[in-house]
């Protein structure tokens, strides 16, 4: 007897998922309205946000751009029927008008390409340090970036900050020359002692005599005009960038087997860790000012530069020392073993690792320094929250509030959530774990 | 207390240190600029537009002192300086005057080793409340919410008001005169109290200023004025006879319009030519020219000038004279001769 039983030869043709359960309409029944209690929650939060967008969204959308006075502002409202200032819509002439202050602080107008270009170039010195596909060879200019910087922003003679980066340059030589002749520690001696030297000895004849010869510059600009965002990402990209360097040096001192260096390093980090930033600015501000000799004119903006410095520094290496702590004993065992020195061992084995590791705690450390820049309005920097108050001194624009607020919300929202954005791309990149 | 013994020492450290530096005029003439200690924005006082040109009632007198010394009006770094810091500031010699709107009070003179050049506007601390409250008189305040603003003198000075009245309140502390206008018109204080001035400028930005009124009870003496350190006697001569020369100005009837003329050559009255230098030499007591007072007049005219230009009634902020019109108008502005 034949069996009848069916056995199917060939495959059912894959069908799409039946309406239901696929596209939009099934995306919502599933997480939405997938039973009761979801319903009536997807229905609360519904009215919730459309409660917040109904009043929200009036406001932002006002018609008050071209104003150039609240008064003018509230009469624009009452005619087209709103609920007046505040609760009706918002007062966006103040924006128009004052949103280049809020950028540059009292720059002159006619310089702005000069904060915009060393932005732009700012760009381009951290393309290679962020990017690991553009050209290694950008790293040179990366490290002229800052002289380059600080000659377009402050102006002023182009010999002044030639004749620091020369500095430098003597220092690198000082260690190759010195280390060949007479062995590394001399090397490292001649390499710190030399520049020294050349600073604060040879520097200032050198320059008024190049100057002298050759005047070349450009309009110098005095510190008091500078503000607004340009003063907070100068004070904020300063601290960010030797932060790191110094941080790491800190960590791996707190580390270290010799004992000052160890002592040095941990004083270091346990007491500027103990005090607010505040205080370290108004040290910066006020306190300094007592000690230096009478007369001595040390840039307030370079003194609150150095303290943030100091401060995210002491922040950063507890967060690099987070990651070497992290480290299994074996990976620096292992880098004995292969016969490297400490620095090559630091270097090639243990830094990569621990520095992966310590990201997103870095990333945090920045954007927490980048925001605490708003503090310097406290020791009457004109940063954008101090020029705001200032902004409200104008009788034409006093009373207005969330307008400023909200707008220097905003671009601190842009620059902090892109660089979370980068460091989460950073670890994706970085990620080796299987 | 403990603050302004911290800071007084701190001051007479830099004190100390001060004499041996060269005189505050001659720095000022070697800078080029005078260093002017100002709010870091003040309604009326002080304020930068949106050009970045400073100005305001305080700032006047910055650029005064500027044109007397220096011969430009416009030769003058503005420090903005916050409540914090501008004690140290001037202290330090970071600044070389001091004009924002700062009381003169006794340890601010003597323990600090600060020196008021003077008084530039009489200000007292007042009420504002809405009229829809219904009181007439801060004395009817028994059991109000009030907004203030905290660690200023207007906290002791309203502590001691209703203290010495016999009546309570209940403080809602804030720190900044924005934050008190939103407290104040979303109802989190019947009263909002802070100097009269301040309550005026707050008024006139509101939506709808005459359902609010300012009380009629003053309750403290807040005399406001230019100040400079301690130990610079001719430096300090110099600020304060600029401000006596704006005052004087107005008395005797010399404006920004008419000082050019009165200037040119002397008229007939002896005191007006011995104040624009053209009999005399008062400028050269003071180790400046002859014609110092006739540019601190000129850059923004008399005491009178800047007071309606910045902050008088026909501005938004709308301040009557008051207590500051000239003594010869029944108010307290009154310079010593100029002799």
């Amino acid at each position: 007897m034949v069996d009848q039983s069916f056995v199917r030869t060939e495959i059912v043709p894959e069908k799409s998922a039946p309406l239901s359960e696929a596209g939009i309409v099934g995306w919502f029944k599933k997480n939405m309205f997938s039973d009761i209690p979801n319903t009536i929650l997807t229905g609360v939060v519904l009215y919730i946000i459309f409660m917040v967008l109904g009043n929200i969204l009036p406001w932002v959308f006002s018609p008050t751009w071209n104003s150039v006075s609240l008064t003018e502002c509230r009469s624009i409202l009452a005619e087209i029927g709103r609920d007046g200032h505040g609760n009706g819509g918002a007062c966006w002439g103040v924006i128009r008008e004052r949103w280049l202050q809020l950028m540059f602080g009292f720059y002159p107008s006619e310089l702005y390409w000069r904060p915009v270009l060393s932005f732009l170039l700012l760009g381009v010195a951290l393309a290679p340090v962020l990017f690991d596909r553009v050209s290694r060879k950008i790293l040179f200019f990366t490290a002229v970036y800052p002289f380059i910087c600080f000659w377009l922003i402050w102006g002023g003679s182009i010999w002044f900050p030639v004749s620091v980066f020369t500095g430098f340059i003597i220092s690198y030589f000082g260690f190759v020359i010195g280390s060949k002749s007479a062995g590394s520690l001399a090397g490292v001696l001649a390499a710190m002692a030399l520049p020294i030297i050349w600073w604060f000895v040879l520097l200032s004849p050198v320059n008024s005599a190049l100057n002298s010869i050759i005047p070349l510059g450009s309009e110098a600009i005095d510190s008091d005009r500078l503000g607004g965002f340009m003063l907070a990402i100068l004070i904020g990209v300063t601290g960010i960038a030797l932060s790191l360097p110094i941080g790491i040096l800190l960590a791996l001192g707190r580390q270290s087997d010799l004992p000052i260096l160890k002592g040095v390093c941990v004083c270091f980090i346990e007491f500027i860790r103990g005090v607010p930033l505040i205080t370290l600015l108004f040290v910066a501000s006020t306190l300094l000012n007592v000690f230096l000799p009478p007369g001595s004119n040390f840039d307030l903006i370079l003194r609150v530069m150095i303290m943030v410095t100091l401060f995210a520094s002491a922040y950063m290496a507890e967060v690099i020392r987070g990651g070497l702590a992290a480290l299994p004993k074996g990976q620096y065992e292992a880098a004995d073993s292969l016969g490297l020195d400490y620095w090559k061992a630091q270097r090639l084995i243990i830094l990569p690792q621990a520095l992966k590791i310590s990201i997103p705690g870095i990333v945090s450390t920045f954007i927490g320094l980048f925001k605490d820049t708003t503090l310097v309005s406290i020791i009457g920097l004109l940063d954008p929250l101090g020029l705001s108050t200032n902004i409200r001194a104008d009788m034409a624009w006093n009373g207005i509030l969330w307008e400023l607020y909200g707008f220097v919300a905003l671009i601190f929202f842009i620059f902090c959530f892109s660089m979370s954005r980068y460091s989460m791309y950073l670890e994706r990149k970085l990620a080796t774990g299987h | 207390m403990k603050k302004s013994a911290f800071l007084g020492t701190l001051a007479a450290a830099t004190f100390a240190a001060g004499f041996a530096a060269a005189g505050t005029l001659d720095d000022v003439k070697a800078a080029g600029e005078l260093k002017c200690g100002v709010s870091t924005g003040l309604a009326g006082f002080a304020l930068a537009n949106a050009n970045g040109v400073w100005d305001g009632f305080d700032v006047a007198v910055c650029r005064a002192v500027a044109a007397a010394v220096l011969g430009d009006g416009n030769a003058v770094k503005f420090v903005p300086t916050t409540g914090k810091t501008r004690f140290t500031a001037l202290a330090s010699g970071e600044i070389d005057m001091l004009a924002r709107n700062t009381t003169w009070t006794f340890s601010r003179d003597v323990d600090l080793k600060f020196e008021f050049a003077g008084v530039n506007y009489y200000d007292g601390q007042g009420f504002m409340a809405p009229k829809a409250l219904g009181i007439s008189s801060a004395k009817e305040l028994d059991g109000a919410t009030v907004c203030i603003q905290t660690g200023t003198t207007t906290e002791l000075n309203l502590a001691d008001f209703f203290r010495a009245n016999g009546i309570s309140y209940d403080p809602v502390p804030i720190e900044t005169n924005s934050e008190a206008q939103a407290q104040y018109l979303a109802g989190a204080c019947d009263v909002y109290t802070t100097d009269a001035s301040g309550l005026a400028s707050t008024r006139a930005t509101f939506e709808s200023p005459d359902d609010h009124m300012v009380l009629p009870e003053i309750v403290s003496k807040e005399p406001l004025g230019p100040l400079v350190r301690h130990g610079d006697n001719n430096w300090g001569d110099i600020v304060r006879w600029t401000l006596n020369a704006l005052i004087t100005a107005e008395e005797l009837g010399v404006t920004s319009m008419n000082v050019a003329k009165h200037s040119s050559e002397a008229g007939k009255n002896p005191e007006v030519n011995r104040l624009l230098g053209t009999e005399g030499d008062l400028g050269g007591m003071l180790g400046l020219d002859k014609a110092w007072a006739s540019r601190a007049i000129a850059v923004n005219g008399n005491y009178g000038e800047i007071f309606e230009k910045n902050i008088g009634v026909n501005t938004p902020i709308g301040i009557a004279r008051g207590l500051n019109a000239s003594w010869t108008e029944g108010g307290l502005i009154y310079s010593a001769p100029f002799r």
